[in-house]
């Protein structure tokens, strides 16, 4: 339907032609395709959250067995909300009800990397498909590394002691109509967007002008078959842009488009949302940096060999 | 009445600690308002995700800035 619109309105009604029509006709059709979904998604996202909260995860993990919290915490990481200022009390909460520090890991990893923007975005410009690979290979990621950081005794490493409290956390919910969890929602909604329509407008806009001007072969020979080394570099690089991730994948879809494995894609997107520097410097307060680096290397690690494997299997 | 404000510094903090003191003048009630800034005073309210807003000792909203209104509505409740 937009890709009608779209095309109908530059071609038809402006009446313009070659590589600039092209390049505004996908500018126009991308962007306004991305913004609906975003909306779409991140309310429907933002609604079921009315019904679950940090607090009620950290009730529900309390004294489960080690399988159950690493698999549960990952899972809970897709719905519930995270932001790296609240990275601190959440590793301190969950330390408080005695829930292994492996499985905060694991929900650590899980729910920046599920979190509503990439997967609108991913939805949006690669398709339901991809956006399933991605929460699967997500899923795995957190759960494995989340285990093996527990493994390493990062117990120790953690800087701020913690009494941990012998009673039952209870986490109260608060009952609300749907009314009011929709306008909840929506305010959720309206605010996210707010901080990234501009994001996505200014990425769906380099995207569109690589798309009309930078030849094929230019981007498959650094991104693609051509270059072995193509998913550590995209890992590596993924780190710092996290504020961006909106801005950052329309890209990631057109080099796709123009021949850059999709493992690669993939590790890419996965190291933009779930290793963020911001986040580190925050938990440096609480963690050793020798336990950051473990964090950092594991999660990197995993989501390296993920790109290798996908490119391999595809 | 004593409001508190849970939160370690981040902009959704400081702006429920701004809405808060424009419901407590809104209200017509006498309550003051205080920003708890140390985590693990924070912790013993059993908060994770802040901005926690605290009502003469007991938790009434986690996660939220809430609007002014809706704050009125709370201190009023209590």
């Amino acid at each position: 339907m937009w890709y009608e619109l779209s095309k109908e309105f530059i071609y038809g009604f402006a009446g313009m032609e070659g590589r600039l029509a092209d390049a505004l006709h996908f500018f126009i059709y991308d962007t306004v395709k991305i913004w609906f979904l975003l909306l779409t998604i991140i309310f429907a996202v933002s609604f079921l959250r009315t019904w679950v909260n940090t607090e009620y995860v950290r009730a529900h993990l309390q004294g489960k067995s080690a399988l159950y919290g690493h698999v549960g915490a990952s899972l809970f990481g897709i719905i519930t909300p995270f932001c790296s200022c609240s990275a601190i009390p959440l590793f301190l909460g969950f330390i408080q009800a005695r829930i292994p520090v492996g499985v905060t890991f694991s929900y650590l990893i899980s729910a920046p990397m599920n979190n509503e923007i990439a997967i609108a975005m991913l939805f949006g410009l690669f398709g339901w498909k991809v956006t399933a690979i991605y929460i699967a290979f997500g899923l795995t990621v957190a759960v494995i590394g989340g285990y093996l950081i527990g493994k390493t005794g990062a117990e120790k490493e953690i800087l701020l002691d913690v009494k941990p409290t012998d009673s039952e956390l209870d986490a109260e919910l608060v009952k609300l109509t749907l009314k009011e969890r929709a306008k909840e929602a929506w305010r959720y909604t309206s605010d996210i967007f707010r901080k990234i329509y501009l994001y996505v407008l200014l990425g769906v806009g380099v995207g569109a002008w690589i798309h009309g001007y930078i030849p094929t072969d230019f981007i498959a020979r650094y991104t693609g078959e051509g270059n072995p080394f193509a998913v550590i570099i995209a890992v590596i690089m993924g780190i710092p842009m996290y504020s961006n991730a909106a801005g950052v994948m329309p890209l990631v879809e057109v080099l796709t488009g123009k021949g850059m494995l999709l493992g690669t894609a993939l590790s890419f997107m996965m190291a933009v949302t779930a290793l963020s520097l911001p986040e580190a410097l925050i938990l440096k307060k609480i963690l050793s940096l020798k336990l950051i680096g473990i964090f950092f290397t594991i999660a990197g690690s995993g989501i390296i060999v993920i790109g290798y494997l996908f490119n391999a299997i595809l | 009445m004593k409001i508190e404000i849970l939160g370690t510094g981040c902009t959704k903090c400081k702006a429920l600690e701004e809405a808060a003191k424009q419901a407590v003048a809104k209200s017509g009630k006498f309550a003051q308002v205080e920003k708890v800034e140390d985590i693990m005073k924070i912790m013993e309210y059993g908060v994770m995700s802040t901005p926690g807003l605290v009502i003469d000792g007991k938790v009434v909203s986690t996660g939220k800035l809430l609007s002014v209104d809706e704050i009125v509505d709370m201190i009023k409740a209590n």
